[in-house]
């Protein structure tokens, strides 16, 4: 349509509309050069997820917010703000605290303790492969949607950080070295909760654990042992373990489905878990399927921390199961107490299990404070 | 004046064309399918979920928490024997509330349809282990001792068994196999074709297609939910019996 107007101006015997057009013109342009010359637009460096050759063969990409892109700076930042305890109230206490690199980012205890020494009533969760939470539900009672809204939780935790997010942006937006490095990772030295969130979960994403023994195996370049493999085919076996329905399998390396099931740990529910965000009855005593990946250094296991080993943890399924109206119907047995695998089956599936432990990501540099 | 009435002229006869560019989109539409259920005619959905309230073929008062189904390779048939085959799958999430309906991928001639069919489950060609990864993401495969691929169909929930305690039962559907001798498995067909019948389809088509859920328990094989409940991936038989059963489950509903 301007090159119609122009030509039309170019027949046009009106030279003072042909110089108001041109003038006009001018005034675009300059005002388009003014815009681009004057403030450069601050972008800080894009970075790629190192997304595992099994996870780009065997599953959907991951999940990154277009309001929150992975950047280099943004990480840097995020890793230091996830070790330092500055977020919380009395500076003694950072998300490492109870989500450690040498516990696959979750801690060795039961229930982990606040600032004051106060105990939760959940286990605290391992990080790792949040990325691929698909439903981008969090928390073992999926009550937060988006790793950056699951952030700003544990900061203003009375029985956690016990922390206010204006203190904490006060105490960052005071510190020597914080300004410059938000101004590196969002183009603003002004900090805000959302901001220090953001770059926690930039951090957190880059948590990526898919180089087990078990990965290699399906690449071709470990060999399981015989017991090992008894123990895969006790996972597969809808007859004995039946664990793939929720635990992923060698087709979905996140191990977990991310779904919400009442795996009957109780006949009576001392925490209702997904039924207290929901509100419905029939989700009370769900919980999110942890990812069976770092089995080795997560104990103790379940929302509750209630098993220390993996040996309750396989009884529970074998025997141990509770009868309740929302027990999942692929808790199978449940008059008998579980499944009902042998001995023998218990330990090739506790080997196979292992299997899945990542130890190159416990021990990953980028990882560590 | 003539000059701009001619540019005026001449931008008219530029929108005319891009209009005339648009003119396949008058013969060819889109079209979605949506997908009902119920109970013997009573309308189900998620929110019929979790309540122990229908009544099997066999008197087995049950529930239902999860249903989730896989159809493929949409087909429309025209009159003179040609058909146009809409290659890909849809996952129907009933406990989810996804993918109920299904827009296709490619627009179809508007026009009379003799049927239009689709495969319940994958047939072999295309149930390939591990290569779809928004199914392998959904948890949707099946072991490679039963074969690989992925299931069909899960639907799960209670029943009050026969000494009145509630149960769970897990109806999965996948391709039959008899896995007596583990390194010599032996497999049944049990992917099946769903003739809907005649369609017309109309600019914008909406196609309603519905599944009984009753049938699944019904008919020519009445369910006893006592005998098979759990384990049936492996259960040559049962997997034989849910493809009959599943024969009458679909059926042609509104056409828009």
């Amino acid at each position: 349509m301007i090159i119609l107007s122009i030509k039309a101006l170019k027949n046009n015997k009106n030279k003072q509309m042909k110089r108001n057009f041109g003038i006009l013109m001018v005034i675009m342009m300059l005002s388009c050069s003014k815009d681009d010359a004057s403030v450069p637009q601050y972008v800080p460096t894009p970075l790629a997820l190192e997304t595992p050759a099994l996870f780009e063969q065997k599953i959907l990409s991951p999940i990154i917010p277009f309001n929150n892109p992975q950047t280099v700076q943004g990480v840097a930042l995020g890793k230091k703000l996830f070790f330092d305890p500055i977020l919380s109230a009395d500076n003694t206490q950072s998300c490492a605290t109870c989500h450690a690199p040498e516990n696959a980012f979750t801690d060795a205890s039961q229930f982990s303790d606040g600032i004051d020494g106060v105990f939760g009533n959940r286990n605290s969760m391992p990080i790792f492969n949040l990325a691929w939470n698909y439903d981008e539900k969090f928390f073992w009672d999926g009550r937060e949607f988006s790793l950056e809204h699951q952030a700003l939780q544990p900061v203003e935790n009375p029985i956690e950080m016990h922390n206010t997010w204006e203190q904490a942006v006060g105490d960052l937006q005071e510190h020597s070295e914080y300004p410059n490095l938000f101004q590196l990772a969002f183009g603003t030295p002004t900090i805000s909760s959302e901001l220090v969130t953001k770059a926690i979960a930039q951090f957190e994403r880059t948590l990526i654990s898919g180089n087990s023994k078990f990965d290699k195996y399906l690449l071709g370049t470990a060999t399981l042992t015989p017991q090992e493999l008894s123990g895969f085919n006790v996972f597969m076996d809808e007859t004995k373990g039946d664990c793939f329905h929720c635990h992923g399998s060698d087709n979905n390396p996140l191990w977990t489905d991310n779904i919400f099931h009442n795996n009957g740990l109780d006949a009576v529910f001392a925490d209702i878990g997904l039924g207290e965000v929901t509100g419905d009855p029939a989700d009370n005593g769900k919980f999110k399927s942890p990812s069976l990946r770092n089995l080795a250094f997560t104990a103790p296991y379940m929302h509750d921390g209630r098993f220390n080993t993996l040996d309750e943890v396989i009884n529970h399924y074998s025997e141990g199961l509770q009868n309740s109206p929302t027990i999942d119907p692929l808790m199978k047995k449940v008059a008998e107490g579980g499944v009902q695998i042998t001995t023998q089956e218990k330990s090739d599936l506790k080997a196979f299990l292992l299997t899945l432990s990542d130890y190159e990501f416990i021990n990953n540099p980028d990882f560590q404070n | 004046m003539r000059r701009l009435l001619a540019i005026i002229v001449l931008s008219m006869v530029v929108f005319t064309s891009c209009v005339e560019e648009d003119v396949p989109g008058l013969q060819n539409t889109s079209v979605s399918l949506n997908f009902k259920h119920d109970w013997d005619g009573a309308n189900v959905s998620s929110a019929n979920f979790n309540t122990i309230q229908y009544f099997n073929e066999n008197n087995d008062e049950l529930s239902i928490e999860k249903l989730r189904y896989l159809i493929s390779d949409v087909t429309f048939h025209k009159t003179n024997g040609e058909t146009i085959v809409i290659e890909g799958y849809n996952l129907v999430d009933v406990t989810n509330d996804e993918n109920l309906t299904y827009e296709l991928p490619v627009q179809i001639p508007i026009g009379t349809y003799s049927n239009v069919s689709f495969t319940f489950g994958f047939d072999n060609t295309d149930n390939i282990d591990g290569v779809y990864t928004d199914l392998n993401s959904a948890s949707w495969n099946v072991p490679a001792m039963l074969g690989g691929g992925y299931h069909f169909m899960q639907l799960e929930g209670k029943f009050i068994n026969n000494v009145a305690t509630e149960q769970g039962y897990q109806y999965h559907a996948i391709r039959a196999v008899d896995n007596a001798d583990p390194m010599n498995l032996v497999f049944q067909d049990t992917f099946f074709t769903v003739n809907l019948g005649e369609v017309i389809v109309h600019n914008n088509s909406s196609v309603d297609i519905k599944m009984n859920i009753a049938e699944w328990f019904k008919s020519p094989h009445q369910w006893n939910l006592n005998d098979f409940n759990s384990m049936l991936m492996p259960d040559f038989n049962a997997q034989v019996q849910m493809y009959d059963n599943g024969q009458d489950a679909f059926s042609l509903g509104t056409v828009n």
